[in-house]
């Protein structure tokens, strides 16, 4: 079972929730489970999103499996110049 | 093909030295071809007409006089591009800034555009277009905007379910910031202030578009993203995405200004109506009034420490700036604000804020360096106070391995300490300084990232080797591609030739941005380059007549091992490429991707400079930027870019402002009343290079080129600050604020 923290924006649309608990192995089912759970994160994945995994920030790699232990977190998209 | 991203440590041949790069002699003997060098046969000369406006109704835009001007072959207005986003917001909210609907929103809002034989009855032609606006009122500042009794300026952006301009509320941080503030010694505020900048480019905007009757087209531009370009143009457009060919120019300056679409969809859609190759260039007028310039920001800090110089607790309240439409750029100040320090008790909370100003773009670490100057000002501020050297105040603070970040997650192996430590070491500090000056340092952090990234590596039959990326160079990356490819393949760094791919050519690349050029492009070339390679293997197998497990690549060649192979002398690439024709045809390695794990990166500046107290004026005389930079490809554009961002950042903090009249209109969109830095208003910029290996990069290389624009405007603002005897906390610090701040010091 995942601990994924919600930061920014991303907390409002799941009611709040600071952090969730789910259990999934990889990126795609995670993200597919939060947004079964909380359907208003489903226009924030539309827009783009980013996930840290032990710190390190996945923006398009869905297939990523999670190491044992994972820190998790769910982050807005970021833009660069 | 999957390879390993891990980082291998392996010592490089080619890889850390310093060739001139390949695009050199075409730019210096203007044979570069930028955004407006393009024609075409029949092409026309396209104008956009703009509000003068700041916020008004468009009751009527009528166009028939224009429309019966000789030479006129097209005229547009919104009506001709039609609303196709599907209710995407975010689209509809590009294609309303390419051409206002119902309202013009900020001063220079395109209202209608004209295609014509000429310039000179492109411009006739815009006279002739009569526009009845309403005026409305408008709001240009942050702070104002945030009021209850502001303009509104979406209607559809609310909060509480009532109209506001505050288009997004972000948090961010942990721990318990009041119990935090309680255990402090000393306690500082301070709020700050900084204006609106551009990012200045030399090479405005410009494109030359082409769209026939049977729906396909082209579109060659000045671009960080011409992938990205092509997407949304033909979704504006309601194109089919692979008939439109998306060709980036040479690029003159981008810094994020050149990641979103502008005018281009307008000049496709001209194109179309007209059957005219058509050719639009912005004026700097335009420019500075119509494409994005970084946000101004309101910004309040808090820092608390204790006498030993631990930080027991920080906050900062941050309002950004994002013109009339939403963006991220106040959420991503949020995130950097305190990304350099371990700090048990922090909270950011960013509100992203509606005006009637040009849509906000990326610059360059979009709104971290804001961020950074009320951040370390504040930090600068508190070691004064608690009788702290600066750099050991920031030492004991700095974020490491282990440490959670202010943002988030936990940080992996970074660079904040290594940079401080080489500050604490470096000879600049020991320089002895003069009357009027002071010193002054700071820290920054960016985050950097890879994403989806393609290319292409063609070996020709003279063993010469095309390599073709997806990304744009923006600052010598076909020069640190071709080092790379030339590593992995081992032959000569003058035997490759990179070229940047059209949109026809390759498979999706994100835009340029976020650092990622030489991280994501660099990663796609390693293992397209060992996909080649594993070809080249199987031909010399063929060629020998032995199993291709037997064959190994080394310095260029292919090798057969083993004691049964050992009278097989090697084959070089050249001669295998010169045999590709009868052993199986053309070699080539190709690679797909989603590049992440980019590693995050940080920097410390160290500024000198003077202060005429009686006009207030500033000279920068001694700078160092020191930046970790994972492993650096080509040293000399690491360099540059270390170099380029203090720069912008020198012009930001002390001379650059977007300044707007109570009509709401830009009243310097110009560069002689917009003052970048020339060389003479810069020292010799030096730079350290630290080379903190990313763990998920076969190379070690992280993103380079945005972290150093984020300390200059604080490390500026420290040592205006020492040298005048008053802090300095509104940026830019031109000599009328640095006049003001001593006199009002002088009176108490």
């Amino acid at each position: 079972m995942l601990t994924v923290s919600l930061t920014g924006s991303l907390r409002d649309a799941a009611n709040g929730c600071e952090s969730v608990q789910i259990d999934a192995q990889t990126i795609r089912e995670l993200l597919r489970k939060l947004v079964e759970r909380y359907p208003r994160l489903q226009s924030h994945l539309d827009e783009g999103i980013a996930v840290s995994v032990n710190g390190e920030i996945y923006r398009d790699n869905r297939d990523l499996s999670f190491p044992d232990g994972a820190e998790v977190f769910l982050l807005p998209r970021i833009q660069g110049g | 093909m999957s390879f390993d991203q891990k980082f291998t440590d392996q010592e490089f041949k080619v890889v850390g030295s310093r060739p001139p790069r390949p695009d050199g002699v075409d730019k210096v003997t203007g044979r570069a071809r930028y955004g407006a060098d393009a024609s075409a046969p029949g092409q026309l000369v396209a104008r956009i007409l703009r509000s003068p406006h700041a916020h008004a109704v468009i009751r009527k835009i009528d166009t028939s006089k224009a429309e019966k001007l000789k030479g006129v072959k097209a005229v547009l207005t919104s009506k001709d591009l039609p609303d196709l986003t599907n209710g995407n917001r975010g689209n509809f909210d590009i294609l309303e800034n390419c051409m206002a609907r119902d309202r013009a929103l900020y001063d220079g809002h395109a209202v209608a555009a004209v295609a014509a034989v000429d310039e000179v009855t492109a411009r006739k032609a815009l006279k002739l277009i009569k526009v009845d606006y309403k005026i409305l009122p408008h709001v240009t500042d942050v702070d104002k905007a945030m009021a209850d009794d502001a303009p509104i300026v979406q209607p559809h952006i609310a909060q509480n379910n009532k109209p506001s301009n505050i288009a997004n509320i972000s948090e961010f941080g942990h721990g318990d910031i009041e119990a935090g503030f309680a255990q402090a010694d000393v306690v500082i505020e301070k709020s700050y202030k900084t204006e609106q900048t551009h990012q200045g480019y030399i090479e405005p905007h410009a494109c030359l578009a082409s769209v026939g009757p049977d729906g396909q087209g082209e579109l060659w531009v000045t671009t960080q993203g011409h992938f990205t370009f092509r997407t949304v143009c033909a979704t504006l457009l309601g194109m089919d995405i692979a008939k439109l060919k998306v060709t980036s120019s040479e690029i003159g300056g981008g810094f994020g200004g050149k990641t979103h679409v502008w005018m281009e969809p307008v000049a496709l859609a001209l194109s179309r109506k007209a059957n005219r190759p058509v050719k639009l260039v912005m004026n700097r007028d335009e420019v500075f009034k119509a494409s994005g310039p970084t946000c101004s920001t309101s910004i309040d800090v808090k820092i608390g420490a204790t006498k030993d110089g631990t930080v027991t607790a920080a906050s900062a309240t941050l309002r950004y700036q994002d013109g009339p439409f939403p963006g991220p750029w106040g959420m991503l100040g949020a995130m950097t604000s305190w990304a350099c320090y371990d700090i048990a008790n922090v909270k950011s909370v960013a509100y992203d804020v509606l005006v009637n100003r040009p849509k906000v773009a990326a610059y360059r670490a979009p709104s971290a360096p804001m961020a950074a100057f009320a951040v370390e000002s504040t930090m600068d501020m508190v070691a004064a106070e608690i009788g702290m050297d600066p750099v050991d105040f920031r030492i004991k603070n700095a974020a490491s391995e282990g440490s959670k970040a202010s943002y988030g997650p936990t940080y992996g192996p970074i660079g904040i300490g290594p940079t401080l430590e080489a500050v604490k070491k470096h000879p600049h500090m020991r320089a002895r300084l003069g009357k009027n000056q002071g010193r002054g340092m700071a820290c920054g952090f960016w985050f950097n990232f890879g994403g989806q990234t393609c290319v292409d590596l063609n070996i020709g039959v003279d063993g010469t080797v095309n390599l073709i990326v997806g990304t744009v160079d923006v600052g010598g990356a076909r020069a640190s591609m071709s080092l790379i490819a030339a590593e992995e393949l081992g032959i000569p760094y003058d035997r490759i030739k990179c070229n940047i791919g059209d949109t026809a050519s390759l498979g999706h690349n994100d835009t340029t941005e976020g650092s990622r050029g030489t991280f994501s492009s660099g990663m796609a070339t390693i293992y397209a380059a060992r996909d080649a390679i594993e070809v080249m293997k199987q031909r010399a197998a063929k060629a020998w007549e032995i199993d291709v497990a037997d064959v190994e690549w080394r310095d260029g060649a292919a090798h057969a091992v083993g004691v049964a192979h050992s009278n097989l002398a090697p084959l070089s690439l050249q001669e295998i490429a010169a045999k590709s024709p009868t052993t199986g045809g053309p070699i080539a390695g190709h690679n797909e991707s989603v590049a992440d794990g980019a590693g995050v990166s940080f920097a410390s500046h160290i500024c000198d400079v003077e202060v005429d107290p009686e006009t207030g004026a500033t000279k920068v005389l001694r700078y160092t930027v020191i930046q970790d930079a994972g492993k650096a490809i080509h040293p000399d554009y690491v360099e540059g870019q270390f170099q380029g961002g203090a720069a912008q950042g020198i012009g930001w903090a002390l001379n650059e402002e977007y300044v707007y009249g109570e009509d709401g209109c830009l009243k310097n969109p110009g560069f002689l009343d917009y003052r970048i830095p020339v060389c003479s208003d810069l020292p010799f910029i030096d730079t350290e290079i630290l080379e903190i290996p990313n763990p998920n990069h076969p190379y070690g290389i992280r993103g380079v080129g945005e972290t150093s624009i984020v300390p200059p405007l604080a490390a500026i603002g420290n040592a205006v600050s020492n040298a005048a005897g008053v802090r300095l906390n509104h940026v830019p610090m031109s000599p009328p604020r640095i006049l003001k701040a001593i006199k009002e010091q002088a009176q108490g």
